[in-house]
């Protein structure tokens, strides 16, 4: 236990100090965009890791960091909400939007609820298309930078606009969001909630025969991922300030999962090494130029060769870590 | 209306194709070929350089692409999957070799061929008109006619020869064919190379109509899945019912709903959920694949 508040502190110091530090010594401020997309997404990947624990193969993630997004961008130009604001509340619409379309879905199982979930990324690239109030192909663009956030009189967060180092300020926003998302995750993990899901994993009708209410925690766990989902979006949408139907495609969806894998899906911890690994590895490899994608598809394939069980397997000596 | 049910047995029959490559390779492994709709691209793209780049008949293209996806996916399966499912512990880590393959292909296919869209010259000229009510390119019923024979030409090995036995008896059960002495590793390595092969036609076959690019690979994916989902998974009928019924589906609704804007897909997947919230497994899959 001790180990582990030690390792928690150890990380939290890495990421809130020396990052900025090392960034600051060595001027390589683009590294912070890189950074902040990596600790976006593995909030995103947290939720799919979530619905894997529930035994789901969610490959959907998209449609709601596409969702969170859009609700974020239209509330913050069109009724003027503050950014903060926009953030609980697109994650919310996203779990709400989850529950009716989680009602349906999550009786499938297998490859069927993940092509299903496949298809409803692309159904959200179409939805966005066609409704009037996402302005089309066109998009939203020139959304306003997060506000002043102030709680009782006292500025907590200052305005965006104003900040001398924006790119800074975003870093710290995402990755403060990302550790507690992943400090949620790690709760709900170790809870009641956690062992009911592990139960649903192994076998879902035993489950449900000594009493397990099998149909809502589905829904709830699944409601919990798209929050993490639309969470992201929101964020994303803040930094780039514009959101067009083409912004999580399938291949984000995909990407998604494939964070989880790469990590390991047996480990809470997975999914954000993933996503680093994955996002980080992408962007070093854009000095390989056309050979990029080629590349890092080999590595991808070949870790999966040598490390079927994620790359935190490693670190699994006794085996049967699921 | 003539019109709109050709178009829909027209894009029903190339579907069908494309779904049954798919459930044939996950009805043998449990895999789910994220590949399946690269693949595609990739067939395409070979006919179009024997055709185009080497003026050869279309026939040669077309054999040619058969070939090349069909070693494809036997290197594919013995080398790549046999491993990972051997030592993965859960069956799902094959999607992310199923994806990481995808990408590769992608990038493959953009460096051979780079990212234009291509396409080979009609092989038939001419259109059939039917006193106005009914018009289609010969070529187009050309395409038609070789899918519904390939079709039928795959029910015929499935059904009648001892390699589809064999794989049929693999996709009942993995266990109880080894035990009747069905050599599983050779069956499942022709299974793949078989669906392979059928990606690599139905692109052979299109790339003379609508021609192929790059960025096909996943649309393409994403509406096999949908094809395999009404039909049920892992079921040579389904996925051909599928096939036809999403082509028909994607017609009508083009037709009809074309004064409300592109929502023709929104209201497919609307109704696909309707449906399978009464009947998850398809129409006429397994429950549970």
């Amino acid at each position: 236990m001790n180990k582990q508040i030690m390792g928690l502190v150890a990380f939290l110091l890495a990421v809130f100090v020396l990052v900025p530090v090392l960034i600051s010594a060595t001027g390589r401020w683009d590294i912070y965009y890189t950074l902040t997309s990596v600790a976006l997404l593995s909030i995103g990947s947290a939720g799919v890791w979530l619905t894997f624990y529930i035994g789901r193969i969610n490959i959907g993630q998209g449609a709601y960091a596409l969702l969170g997004g859009y609700v974020s961008a239209v509330l913050m130009t069109q009724a003027g909400v503050s950014f903060w604001a926009t953030l609980p509340l697109a994650g919310l619409a996203c779990a709400g939007i989850s529950v009716l379309i989680g009602l349906p879905i999550l009786r499938l199982r297998g490859v069927y609820f993940a092509m299903i979930t496949l298809v409803l990324t692309e159904v959200m690239r179409l939805t966005a298309l066609a409704l009037p109030v996402t302005n089309g192909a066109k998009g939203i663009t020139s959304i306003p930078l997060p506000g002043a956030l102030s709680l009782f009189g006292i500025t907590i967060i200052p305005d965006f606009a104003t900040m001398a180092n924006p790119k800074l300020g975003f870093y710290l926003l995402a990755v403060a969001l990302m550790v507690l998302s992943y400090l949620a995750l790690w709760r709900i993990v170790n809870s009641r909630l956690g062992h009911l899901c592990r139960s649903l994993q192994q076998n879902e009708e035993l489950a449900a025969s000594i009493g397990v209410n099998t149909a809502y925690l589905r829904i709830l766990t699944y409601a919990i991922s798209s929050f993490f989902g639309g969470l992201s979006g929101a964020v994303f949408v803040a930094i780039s300030q514009s959101i067009y139907p083409s912004s999580f495609a399938v291949t984000d969806s995909v990407n998604f999962m494939l964070y989880c894998f790469v990590g390991g899906l047996g480990f809470v911890a997975g999914p954000m090494l993933g996503t680093f690994l994955l996002y980080f590895g992408w962007d070093l490899l854009s000095v390989a130029k056309e050979y990029q994608l080629l590349i890092y598809s080999s590595a991808m394939i070949a870790l999966m060769l040598v490390l079927p069980n994620g790359v935190l397997s490693l670190f699994d000596k006794k085996g049967g870590g699921k | 209306m003539e019109q709109i049910l050709a178009n829909g047995l027209y894009l029903g029959a190339q579907y069908a194709l494309i779904a049954l490559g798919l459930t044939l390779i996950f009805s043998l492994m449990n895999v789910l070929n994220f590949a399946h709709g690269q693949m595609y691209v990739f067939g395409g793209f070979v006919t179009y350089t024997v055709v185009a780049q080497f003026g050869l008949p279309f026939v040669v293209g077309l054999v040619a692409s058969a070939v090349i996806l069909a070693v494809m996916g036997a290197l594919i399966e013995v080398f790549l999957f046999r491993p990972v499912i051997r030592k993965s512990k859960r069956d799902e880590s094959t999607m992310l070799l199923a994806a990481g393959i995808a990408f590769f292909l992608d990038a493959v296919i953009l460096l051979l061929f780079g990212e234009k869209q291509r396409g080979v010259p009609k092989i038939v000229n001419g259109v059939f008109n039917w006193d106005m009510r009914l018009i289609m390119p010969y070529d187009r019923i050309l395409i038609f006619v070789l899918a519904i024979a390939m079709i039928a030409g795959f029910i015929a090995l499935m059904q009648y020869s001892k390699t589809g036995r064999a794989m049929r008896a693999l996709a009942q059960d993995r266990l109880a064919a080894q035990l009747m002495g069905v050599d599983v590793d050779r069956y499942s390595m022709i299974g793949f190379a078989l669906g392979a092969m059928l990606a690599g036609l139905v692109g052979g076959l299109l790339v003379t109509i609508t021609g192929i690019n790059l960025g096909m690979g996943g649309p393409t994916s994403v509406k096999a899945f949908m094809m395999i989902m009404i039909g049920g998974a892992g079921v040579i009928s389904g996925a051909i019912a599928g096939g036809f019924i999403l082509g028909m589906m994607e017609s009508i609704g083009l037709t009809v709903l074309a004064a409300y804007g592109d929502i023709t897909y929104l209201a497919i997947f609307a109704s696909l959920m309707v449906f399978l919230a009464f009947r998850p497994q398809g129409l006429m899959g397994k429950p549970w694949g």
